[in-house]
C-alpha cells in the first residue's frame, strides 16, 4: 500500500493528544463534544436574545415611553431576531443533531469529523463576529438620496442605553433599501450582512457532512424508514439548508457588494429593484422556519411514544408529512409579501399553496394525538414539553392558515398578531420540543436524570409565561400595533395589554432561570440514570450513559423500527407490550458490553486545524469591512494566510492516527444475535 | 432462534444499503447540488436586471464580443475532456500520463482565467461599464466573477495534485480519490459555464 | 400596604393568625386590583386603529373572511385542545401494578386519509371566497379620485394630481366616493395602513402600488407606517378624514388658494422672516398670493411637507404630534424647538431657533389656515 509513502514529510504540529481539560474540548472531532459546545453556545445566546426581549418588553411596557432610545430599540428587536433564529433555535437544532444522529442511526461519528468540528468553530466565531458589532460596530442616522443627512438629538434622542444602538438595526429581514449604505450607513449591518455568510457557511457544511452521514454510515439493517423519526427530519433540516443558503448566500453577497462596492442591486436610486431582496430573502426565509421548527418535532416524535408507552401513530406519514412540508416549504415565500404590491395572481397562488402546508401539518399533529391515544402515558418533564409542544403548535398553525387568507393578512402582516403568530410556532414549537429533548437526553449527557420537581416547576412557569407573553399579542395586533414600534401613543389604547406581555416576558426568564438552576445541580446531583432511564424505544440507549468516547463497543445490527423496545418487550396475542422476563438482564449485559469494549475502537484522531481555519474566516470578514484602509487589507491578508495554513495542514495531515490494533469489532456477532432475536415480522 | 438464521443473509445484504459511494465522493455531489443553486439564483438575478429599461450607463449585453467568448468558452470546454483523461489515465496506472493531463487542465483553465481579465478589462477601459454603472453590469460582473473564483480554485486544486504528484513521483489512492473530487467539482464549474454561456452571453438582449 | 396599616380591625396576637390576615387582605386587594386591571384590558371600542371596526366596504369584506376563519379554526382549535386534554385525563399512567401495557398499534391507513382529505376539503371550501376577495380588492375601479401617496422618512405625503394640491399626514377624501391611492416612496419601503378602510399595501421607491380606498361614514381614520423604515418608523402616522362631498369641495378650494404673503410689521411678517432666514426654505414649499415671494420646492428635489395650508391639518410631524397631552402650540413650539429630540434620525435638524423666533415661527404658521 502506499499510505505509508504518503505520510506527511514531518507534520508541523504534533497530533493533539489530550483527552481532558481544555485542549480536548478545542481539538475535538467527537461529535458528543461537538454538540455539547454547540449547545452551550447556543444557550448563551439564548440568554442574550433573551435580554434584549426583556429590555424592549421594558419600553413597550408603557406608552410613549422613554426607556431606551429609538436607535438602541431597533437595535435590540434586529439583534434578538438575528440571535434568536441564527445564533439560538439553528445551533441548538445542530447540537442535537450533532450528539444523536450518529446514535440514533448506530455510528461511531459523522461522515467527517474533522469537517465537523469546523462548522461548529465557524458558527462559534460567526457568532462572535456578529456580536463583536456591539463593541466595534457604528450606526448613524439615515441619508436622504439627496445627501441630507438625518439628525439625532445630542444624546440619541428620547431615551436612554443609546450606546446599545451601534448594532445592526435594520431588522433581521434587512429589508432594503433601509438596511442599504444610504439608509444605514456604519458598519453595523455589514456585521449583520457578514456575520450571516459566515453562520450560513457553518451551516452548508454541516448539513453536507449530516446528509452523507445519513446516507452513508447508517448501521446495519438500518434502512432509511427504519430510521427514528428526529434522524429523518435532521436529513430533511439538511437538505433545506443545502438549497436554501446558497439563495441567502446569494443575496448578502448582493448587500454586502451594495454596501461596500458601490453595486445597485437594491438601491431604487440606480435602478435596482428592493422587492427583489424580499424575493430572495423569504425563499430562503420561508424553508428556514421549517429548518427551525423540523428538529423539534422530529424530538416530539421521539419523546410521545416513549412516554405513551406505543409506538408512534403513522410514521411513515409522520415522516412523509415532515418531508412534505419541507418540499412546499420552498414554494410559499411570497406570502411573506402580500402586500408589497405583487399581483393578484400570485398573491392568490401563494395564499392557495401557504393553505397546502396546513395538511402535513395536521397529519403530524393528529398522528401525535393518535400516538398518545390508548396509551399509558407518564407526565414526565420531557412528556409535559412534548405536549405542550403538540398544544402551542397547534396554535401557531391555525393563526398560520388565517395568514393565507390573502385579504385577511393585509390587515394582519407588520403587526403584533404575526409576532404572535410565529412565537407560537417558535416558542411555542421549536423552544419547547427543544427543552423536552434536553429533558429527555440529559441522562445521555451526563448519567443523571434531571430533577423531575424543578423541571415541571420549569414547565408550568414557562407555559404560563409563554401564554401571558404571546396570546395577547394576538390581540394587540389586531386592535392596530404595528410591529418593530419603538414607541406607541396611550391614545390607541394598546397600553394594558402591553402590560401583561411584558409580565409574561419576565415570567419566561424566571423559568430558564429555574432550568439553568436545575441543569447546575443536576449535573452535579441528580439521580443516576441506570442505562435505561425513559424505558425508551430506539437505539441510542443500548449505550451506557454518560456515552462512552466511542458510542457503541460492538457496531450494532438493526433489523427493525424501535429496536431497543423490541430487545425488552414482546406483544401478546392482543397486541399489548410485555416485557420480556430477561429484559433486565439485557438491560445490564448492555450496560456493562457497552463499558467494555472487547476490541480496541478506531476512533478519528483529534486536530488543531479546523480551530485554525475557522479563525481565519472572521478575521477575513472584519478586513472585508474595513477594506478601504490600510489595515483592513491586512486583515484579509492575515485572515487568509491562517485559514490557507490550516488548510494544507489538514491536506498533509494523515486522516486517522495509527491505532495500536486496527481490528474490526471481534464480538459483532453477539450484538447482532441479541438484537435480531425480537424480530417477529 | 431460527430467525437469526433467517436474518443473517439480510443484514449481509443490507450492508449495501448505505450508497456504496464513498463519504468525500458523495459529499462532493452534495455540495454541488447546492452550488447549482447558487449559481441559480445569481443567473435568475443577472436575467431580471439584463433587459431592465432605463438604466443609465451601458448594458452588458450591448458588448459582448461573442466571438471572443466562444473562443475561451471552448477552452474551457476542452479542459474538462483533459480532466477525464487524467482521470483515465490515473486509472490505467499512467503516472505520467495524468501529471500532464492534470496541467494541460490547469493551464486551460488558466487561459479562460487569463481571458476573463483581458475581457473585464476591456469592458472597464473601453467601455467604462464597471461594476457600480447599473444594475445589470453589477449583476454581471458579480456573475461572471464568482464563476471565476471558481475556475480560479479549481486550478490551485489541479496544480496542488500536479505537485503533489511531481514530489511523490505517483498520485497515491487517497490522492487519486482527490483527483477525481477535483475532476467532479471541474466539471461542474464547466457545465455552470455552459449555462451562463448560452443564457447570458448567446440569449440575453438589451432592452429597446 | 398602607391601606392594610391604617385597617381598624386589630391584629391578632398570634403571628400565624396576623400572617393570614395579611394574606387574605393582599390578596383581597391584588384581585380587586386584577380585576379592574381586566375590565381595563377587554374594553374595547377605545382603539383607532382597531380592525375590528371596518368602515369601508373592503375593510367590511376582509373583517367578514377574517371571522369565518377565526370561527373555523376555533373548531379545529377545541377539538384538538379538548382531544389532549381528555388523552391526558383518561389514558394517564394509574400507575397501579397490574395496569397493562397499552395496545401497540402502529396507524390506521383509514385515519391517515381521513385527517388528511378533511382539512383540504375545509382550505378548499375557505379558498374559494379568498381567492375571489383578492381579485376584487386589489384594484382601483375606473375614474375613481387618485390621491397620490408618497412616502417620506417619516411623513405621508399626499398629491391630488387633479386637483393639484399637495398636502402631509392628513388624507381628506370625499365620504362614499372610490378613491384610488397610487402610492410610491422617495426614500425606503413604507407601508400605508388605516384598518378601518383596507388592509396594508407597501410603498416601494421607483415602483407604484395601488390601493383602492373608500370611507363609508364621515370621520377622521387613524393610520400607521406598517413596515419598518428606519429609526422613526413608530413615529409615522397618519390620519384619513372622510367629509361630505361638499365640504370636500370647499377643501379643495380652500387648499388651491395660496396663502397671504404677510404684512410688513406684523406679528406674522416677523414668523415669515425667521422662516426665509432660517434655512427653512431649502425644504418647504409655500405658495403665497405674491407669487413672486412664492418658495417651490421642486418634486426632485429633497422635501419637506409643503407648509402652505400647515394650519389647516391638526396633526404635523407625521401625524405624531400633538399628543393627547399637550396642547397644539405646546407640541408645536416643542417640535421647532428640537425635531430631532422627538424624531430620532429626522431630517429636520435642531436649528438653534431662540424662543422670540419659535413664537413668531408659530404665529405665522398659524395664519396658514
Amino acid at each position: 500500500m502506499t499510505a505509508t509513502a504518503e505520510r506527511p514529510q514531518a507534520t508541523i504540529f504534533k497530533r493533539p493528544t489530550a483527552t481532558t481539560g481544555i485542549w480536548s474540548w478545542l481539538t475535538t472531532v467527537d461529535h458528543k463534544k461537538i454538540g455539547i459546545m454547540y449547545g452551550y453556545a447556543a444557550f448563551f445566546f439564548f440568554i442574550l436574545g433573551g435580554i434584549e426581549a426583556l429590555l424592549l418588553r421594558i419600553q413597550l411596557a408603557q406608552a410613549d415611553a422613554e426607556f431606551l432610545t429609538a436607535g438602541a430599540y431597533n437595535a435590540l428587536f434586529t439583534m434578538h431576531g438575528t440571535t434568536m433564529v441564527f445564533l439560538f433555535v439553528m445551533p441548538v437544532g445542530a447540537a442535537f443533531m450533532n450528539y444523536l444522529l450518529p446514535l440514533l442511526i448506530g455510528a461511531r461519528d459523522v461522515a467527517f469529523p474533522r469537517l465537523n468540528a469546523l462548522s461548529w468553530w465557524i458558527f462559534f466565531f460567526g457568532g462572535i463576529f456578529l456580536y463583536s458589532t456591539f463593541f466595534f460596530g457604528t450606526s448613524l442616522a439615515p441619508i436622504s438620496p439627496e445627501g441630507i443627512p438625518g439628525n439625532l438629538a445630542a444624546a440619541g434622542g428620547p431615551g436612554t442605553l443609546h450606546f446599545l444602538a451601534d448594532s445592526p438595526d435594520g431588522g433581521w429581514f434587512g429589508y432594503q433599501p433601509n438596511a442599504g449604505p444610504l439608509y444605514s450607513p456604519g458598519t453595523a449591518m455589514d456585521y449583520w450582512a457578514l456575520g450571516l455568510q459566515i453562520l450560513g457557511l457553518a451551516s452548508l457544511i454541516s448539513s453536507v457532512n449530516f446528509i452523507v452521514t445519513v446516507f452513508n454510515m447508517r448501521a446495519k439493517g438500518m434502512r432509511l424508514l427504519r430510521m427514528p423519526v428526529f434522524a429523518w427530519m435532521s436529513t430533511v433540516v439538511a437538505f433545506l439548508l443545502l438549497f436554501s443558503l446558497p439563495i441567502i448566500a446569494v443575496a448578502l453577497f448582493m448587500v454586502t457588494f451594495d454596501r461596500q462596492f458601490g453595486t445597485l442591486f437594491f438601491a431604487p436610486v440606480g435602478g435596482g429593484d428592493p422587492i427583489l431582496w424580499q424575493h430572495l430573502f423569504w425563499l430562503f426565509g420561508h424553508p428556514e422556519v421549517y429548518i427551525l421548527i423540523l428538529p423539534a418535532m422530529g424530538i416530539v416524535s421521539e419523546v410521545l411514544p416513549v412516554f405513551s408507552r406505543k409506538p408512534l401513530f403513522g410514521y411513515s406519514a409522520v415522516v412523509f408529512a415532515g418531508a412534505a412540508i419541507a418540499f412546499l416549504g420552498f414554494g410559499v415565500w411570497a406570502h411573506h409579501m402580500f402586500a408589497s404590491g405583487i399581483t393578484p395572481v400570485a398573491q392568490a397562488a401563494f395564499g392557495l399553496a401557504t393553505m397546502t402546508i396546513a395538511i402535513p401539518t395536521g397529519i403530524k399533529i393528529f398522528n401525535w394525538l393518535g400516538t398518545m391515544w390508548g396509551g399509558r402515558i407518564r407526565l414526565t418533564t420531557p412528556m409535559l414539553f412534548a405536549v405542550g409542544f403538540v398544544a402551542m403548535f397547534t396554535i401557531g398553525g391555525l393563526s398560520g392558515v388565517t395568514h393565507s387568507i390573502v385579504p385577511s393578512d393585509w390587515q394582519q402582516t407588520d403587526t403584533y398578531y404575526i409576532v404572535a403568530h410565529f412565537h407560537y410556532v417558535l416558542f411555542g414549537g421549536a423552544v419547547f420540543g427543544l427543552f423536552a429533548g434536553l429533558y429527555y437526553w440529559f441522562p445521555k449527557l451526563t448519567g443523571k436524570v434531571m430533577n423531575p420537581t424543578l423541571g415541571k416547576t420549569h414547565f408550568w412557569l414557562q407555559f404560563i409565561g409563554f401564554n401571558l407573553t404571546f396570546a395577547p399579542m394576538h390581540w394587540l395586533g389586531l386592535q392596530g400595533m404595528v410591529r418593530r414600534t419603538w414607541k406607541y401613543p396611550a391614545e390607541v389604547g394598546l397600553e394594558p395589554w402591553n402590560v401583561v406581555v411584558t409580565i409574561g416576558a419576565f415570567t419566561i426568564a424566571a423559568s430558564i432561570l429555574v432550568f439553568m438552576y436545575n441543569w447546575y445541580t443536576s449535573r452535579r446531583r441528580g439521580q443516576d440514570s441506570g442505562i435505561d432511564p425513559w424505558d425508551a424505544r430506539t437505539i441510542e440507549w443500548t449505550t451506557p450513559n454518560p456515552t462512552p468516547e466511542y458510542n457503541f463497543a460492538t457496531a450494532p445490527v438493526v433489523s427493525r423500527l424501535d429496536a431497543f423496545w423490541h430487545m425488552k418487550y414482546d406483544e401478546d396475542e392482543e397486541g399489548r407490550a410485555v416485557r420480556k422476563d430477561d429484559a433486565d438482564e439485557i438491560l445490564a449485559h448492555l450496560e456493562y458490553d457497552g463499558r467494555n469494549p472487547s476490541a480496541p475502537i478506531h476512533l478519528p484522531s483529534p486536530s488543531y486545524f479546523p480551530l485554525i481555519m475557522a479563525v481565519g474566516i472572521p478575521i477575513i470578514f472584519y478586513g472585508i469591512i474595513y477594506h478601504t484602509t490600510m489595515w483592513g487589507k491586512a486583515l484579509i491578508l492575515i485572515g487568509a494566510v491562517i485559514s490557507l495554513s490550516a488548510l494544507i495542514g489538514w491536506g498533509i495531515e494523515p486522516l486517522e492516527e495509527e491505532s495500536p490494533v486496527e481490528a474490526e469489532d471481534a464480538d459483532e456477532e453477539d450484538m447482532e444475535l441479541e438484537l435480531v432475536e425480537v424480530d417477529d415480522e | 432462534m431460527s430467525d437469526i438464521a433467517h436474518e443473517a443473509p439480510v443484514a449481509h445484504h443490507e450492508e449495501h444499503e448505505s450508497t456504496g459511494i464513498d463519504n468525500r465522493k458523495l459529499g462532493m455531489w452534495i455540495f454541488l447540488s447546492s452550488e447549482f443553486l447558487f449559481f441559480g439564483a445569481l443567473i435568475t438575478n443577472y436575467l431580471l436586471y439584463s433587459n431592465r429599461a432605463g438604466f443609465e450607463g451601458i448594458y452588458p449585453a450591448a458588448i459582448y464580443d461573442i466571438p471572443f467568448t466562444s473562443v475561451s468558452s471552448f477552452v474551457l470546454l476542452m479542459s474538462s475532456l483533459t480532466m477525464v483523461l487524467a482521470h483515465n489515465a490515473l486509472s490505467r496506472g499512467d503516472q505520467d500520463g495524468t501529471r500532464t493531463w492534470l496541467f494541460a487542465t490547469a493551464a486551460l483553465g488558466s487561459v479562460f482565467l487569463a481571458g476573463q481579465v483581458f475581457e473585464f478589462t476591456e469592458f472597464i477601459v473601453e467601455y467604462d461599464m464597471t461594476l457600480a454603472t447599473n444594475p445589470a453590469a453589477s449583476a454581471f460582473y458579480v456573475l461572471t466573477g464568482f464563476h471565476g473564483t471558481h475556475v480560479a480554485i479549481g486550478v490551485i486544486m489541479l496544480l496542488s495534485l500536479w505537485g503533489i504528484s511531481r514530489r511523490q513521483g505517483s498520485l497515491s489512492e487517497r490522492h487519486g480519490m482527490n483527483l477525481e473530487l477535483v475532476g467532479l467539482y471541474w466539471h461542474f464549474v464547466d457545465i455552470i459555464w455552459i449555462v451562463i454561456f448560452t443564457v447570458v452571453y448567446l440569449l440575453s438582449v438589451p432592452p429597446g | 400596604m398602607k391601606l392594610v396599616a391604617r385597617s381598624e380591625t386589630p391584629y391578632d396576637a398570634d403571628p400565624m393568625a396576623r400572617f393570614r390576615q395579611h394574606l387574605t387582605r393582599t390578596t383581597g386587594l391584588i384581585g380587586t386590583a386584577l380585576l379592574l386591571a381586566s375590565c381595563q384590558l377587554f374594553e374595547t371600542g377605545d382603539q383607532p386603529l382597531t380592525t375590528f371596526e371596518p368602515q369601508s366596504p373592503a375593510a367590511e369584506r376582509i373583517d367578514d373572511l377574517f371571522w369565518l376563519v377565526f370561527w373555523i379554526a376555533t373548531v379545529v382549535f377545541v377539538l384538538v385542545m379538548g382531544a389532549i386534554v381528555v388523552i391526558l385525563f383518561v389514558f394517564r399512567d394509574k400507575k397501579s401494578e397490574d395496569a397493562k401495557e397499552p395496545k401497540q398499534l402502529h396507524g390506521s391507513p383509514k385515519l391517515e386519509v381521513i385527517w388528511t382529505v378533511i382539512p383540504a376539503l375545509i382550505l378548499a371550501a375557505i379558498a374559494v371566497p379568498t381567492v375571489s376577495a383578492v381579485f376584487d380588492l386589489t384594484e382601483c375601479e375606473d375614474g375613481a379620485m387618485v390621491v397620490e401617496v408618497i412616502g417620506h422618512q417619516w411623513w405621508f405625503e399626499y398629491h391630488y394630481p387633479e386637483e393639484d394640491i399637495s398636502t402631509a399626514n392628513v388624507m381628506v377624501i370625499p365620504v362614499d366616493q372610490p378613491v384610488c391611492a397610487e402610492m410610491t416612496s422617495d426614500d425606503v419601503l413604507h407601508n400605508f395602513w388605516v384598518p378601518a378602510l383596507h388592509g396594508k399595501r407597501y410603498l416601494v421607491p421607483g415602483q407604484t402600488t395601488i390601493l383602492p380606498l373608500e370611507a363609508s361614514e364621515t370621520g377622521e381614520y387613524w393610520g400607521h407606517c406598517a413596515e419598518f423604515c428606519g429609526l422613526s418608523h413608530s413615529l409615522m402616522r397618519a390620519r384619513v378624514v372622510a367629509m361630505e362631498d361638499s365640504e370636500f369641495e370647499d377643501w379643495v378650494g380652500a387648499q388651491q388658494e395660496p396663502t397671504t404673503l404677510p404684512a410688513e410689521g406684523t406679528p406674522e411678517w416677523d414668523g415669515y422672516q425667521v422662516f426665509l432666514n432660517k434655512a427653512c426654505t431649502q425644504c418647504h414649499t409655500v405658495r403665497f398670493d405674491d407669487e413672486t415671494a412664492s418658495i417651490i420646492i421642486p418634486d426632485e428635489a429633497f422635501n419637506g411637507p409643503e407648509l402652505t395650508h400647515f394650519a389647516s391639518r391638526e396633526v404635523f410631524a407625521g401625524a405624531v404630534l400633538p399628543g393627547s397631552d399637550q396642547t397644539y402650540q405646546q407640541a408645536l413650539k416643542n417640535w421647532l424647538a428640537n425635531p430631532p429630540a422627538i424624531k430620532p434620525g429626522s431630517y429636520m435638524p435642531n436649528l438653534a431657533l431662540t424662543e422670540q423666533e419659535i413664537n413668531d415661527l408659530i404665529v405665522w404658521l398659524e395664519s396658514n389656515e
